[in-house]
């Protein structure tokens, strides 16, 4: 894999990026960095200014303030240099209905006026070919489903080379079957050393993609990195199954950690013990509390064998031990905020 | 380089073909529909309609009806100046409305405006062409009602040479001559209404909006036109020389009016396109 392009470290660069729209910030003050060669993907609840983001990045809104380098090169000055080398599925697909599919790949392709029209037509076939639609080519695109529509548009990204691609909530209307499939194209494309900028709000989807993430919420970016460290930026906790939940409580208060006492039993509580176990969540952080009078501030990783050593001393049935890391779910609500009243 | 396909062998060599492969894009969307196809039936369907009218009634008495109208059963090249004659206050304007209301909102509406501009269409190139394919529109209907109305003509009545409005008379091929520089007069007529509909399509995202807005406009233009009252700014009207093609029924052709037509045209088009230009190159497009 090279890195295409003369600025191999950014394919995407944004500086203060700001969209307003009369009075409200659609886009406020964003800092995107979208490393060469990643699948980056580009979270955030709907809303969020993830779409205004991608039209000022493709020169469809100009931008109210801030700067962008996409492929290296000034946006929106240079965007008939840069576009060519950028495939895009923009807030959905949007076709002619009483086109044909690879008629409206044609049309697509004639829009560009890079695109060598000898090489047309076994472009559109490879196009439609890499997303399964060769069945589909010559029906109209009325008579397409939600999903083969959301095909096309990825094939219409795919018209030519492309140095990246920006696709935005790709897997919008697929089912299973077509989620898998788009997740796999996604990481061939990676694997052929295009970037690839993937918005959604399906965290399970960029989690099994994705080597970088960056999360929106209200118009600003509020976490940006490698999976991995998202994640790090929480924390690991352990999860106790016993019979025995009010001693462990208190053996776990006792180390300091800030106990939660989950009485359902929890996801994954499942089996021979559900009808008595109870689950028992704590951050593995010894935390100060005001009666042991300790310092404040002192928190302290504790070890997970310390804990389950402590846990049998005081004679708790432990049926099951475990520690997790941070989920980037729990990531993102920590974030964003949870539910429908997500931050406007 | 990302090789994600094998279409080329090396570094691209990156040569940029003009606005050629997407006007004939635009041609092939624009006579692809079903709409258009539509319009241009019904537009011939107009000089039929008075050839049929005029071979079942009687004779037409001289003076009354639309001009020329007497004149059909004895030559049937009038069936196309009739019908021409017919279709210019709101037919003509109409379907030119439709397309040229169209262009950009009709793409903006469907959403394939910001796939267009991504591909990268170019801002300047897509209006370009897509006034271009507009422009073609209001070349191919006034044909289109002339050809049929000959055709028809034709078919239920004698044809025979021509007498012209200066007395002189012509052969049937000159004849049809003139009738094509009618329909090229009709054509240059209609070039203004599509730059303003241009213009209106760049406002919206709302393709019927746009349409009737540009329909509405020529009927203004036209009710503007009647009123004596306004007489300053009669020239100054788009409508104002549609129907005066009279002037090429005259032997030899006398070609002030088509000279005064074309220059007010060319006029609204600077100017509208000039807005639309100025509208469009900065539009967000967020449909």
């Amino acid at each position: 894999m090279s890195g295409p392009g003369p600025r191999a470290g950014l394919s995407i660069e944004t500086k203060g990026l700001t969209k307003r729209f009369g009075h409200q910030l659609a886009v406020d003050g964003v800092d995107l960095a979208v490393p060469t060669g990643a699948v980056f993907g580009f979270l955030g609840p709907n809303g969020s200014g993830k779409t205004t983001t991608i039209r000022l990045l493709l020169g469809l809104a100009a931008a109210s303030g801030g700067s962008i380098r996409v492929l290296g090169e000034e946006m929106p000055r240079k965007l008939k240099d840069v576009l060519p080398r950028v495939g895009a599925l923009v807030e959905g697909p949007a076709f002619y209905p009483f086109l044909s599919g690879a008629a409206n790949l044609r049309r697509m392709d004639a829009a560009d006026p890079y695109a060598s029209a000898a090489t047309r037509r076994a472009r559109v076939q490879s196009a439609l070919e890499r997303v399964g639609l060769t069945h589909a080519a010559d029906k109209k695109v009325r008579a397409y489903s939600l999903g083969m529509k959301q095909r096309l548009g990825i094939a219409n990204a795919l018209l030519a080379q492309r140095e990246l691609l920006v696709l935005d909530e790709p897997t919008n209307g697929l089912d299973p079957q077509g989620t898998r499939e788009v997740r796999s194209l996604v990481r061939s494309l990676a694997a052929d050393g295009a970037t690839v900028f993937v918005s959604s709000h399906l965290l399970a989807e960029v989690e099994q993609i994705c080597t970088h993430a960056a999360i929106m919420s209200a118009g600003r970016l509020v976490a940006q990195g490698t999976l991995a460290e998202l994640r790090g930026a929480g924390q690991a906790r352990i999860r106790v199954l016993t019979p025995d939940p009010g001693t462990a409580a208190q053996v776990l208060a006792g180390l300091g950690l800030a106990v939660i006492l989950s009485p359902d039993g929890g996801p994954g509580a499942g089996g021979a013990h559900s009808g008595t176990d109870a689950v028992l969540f704590a951050p593995l952080l010894s935390v100060p509390s005001s009666t042991a009078n300790r310092n404040a501030g002192a928190e302290k990783p504790v070890e997970p064998e310390a804990v389950v050593a402590a846990l049998v001393a005081a004679g708790v049935r432990v049926r099951g031990f475990a520690t997790e890391q941070v989920s980037l779910e729990d990531r993102f609500v920590a974030l964003t905020g949870e539910g429908f009243d997500v931050v406007q | 380089m990302s090789s994600n396909g094998s279409f080329t062998g090396g570094p691209p060599v990156r040569r940029r073909s003009l606005a050629g492969g997407l006007l004939a894009s635009e041609l092939g969307v624009l006579f692809r529909r079903r709409r258009t196809w539509a319009m241009l039936c019904a537009l011939a369907a107009i000089p039929v309609l008075i050839a049929v009218a005029v071979r079942v009634s009687s004779a037409v008495p001289a003076g009354r009806g639309p001009a020329f109208l007497d004149r059909i059963s004895q030559n049937g090249l009038f069936v196309g100046v009739t019908a021409m004659v017919v279709s210019v206050p709101l037919f003509l304007p109409l379907t030119v409305g439709v397309v040229a209301g169209d262009t950009i909102a009709g793409e903006a509406g469907q959403g394939t405006l910001r796939y267009l501009l991504v591909a990268p269409a170019g801002r300047l190139r897509l209006l370009l062409v897509k006034y271009g394919g507009a422009a073609l529109f209001v070349v191919v209907a006034p044909l289109v009602v002339a050809l049929t109305g000959a055709g028809i003509g034709a078919a239920l009545f004698p044809v025979g040479p021509v007498t012209l409005l200066s007395g002189d008379t012509i052969g049937t091929a000159e004849a049809m001559v003139r009738l094509l520089l009618i329909a090229a007069y009709l054509a240059v007529s209609l070039l203004g209404l599509s730059a303003i509909g241009l213009f209106i399509s760049t406002l919206t995202d709302v393709p019927v909006g746009a349409m009737a807005a540009t329909v509405v406009l020529s009927v203004v233009s036209q009710v503007l036109d009647a009123l004596p009252q306004l007489d300053w700014l009669h020239p100054w009207l788009f409508s104002h020389y549609w129907l005066d093609f009279g002037d090429l029924l005259r032997q030899p052709v006398s070609w002030d009016s088509f000279a005064v037509n074309a220059v007010l045209q060319g006029g609204y088009i600077a100017v509208f396109g000039a807005l639309a230009y100025g509208r469009f190159i900065t539009k967000d497009v967020l449909s």
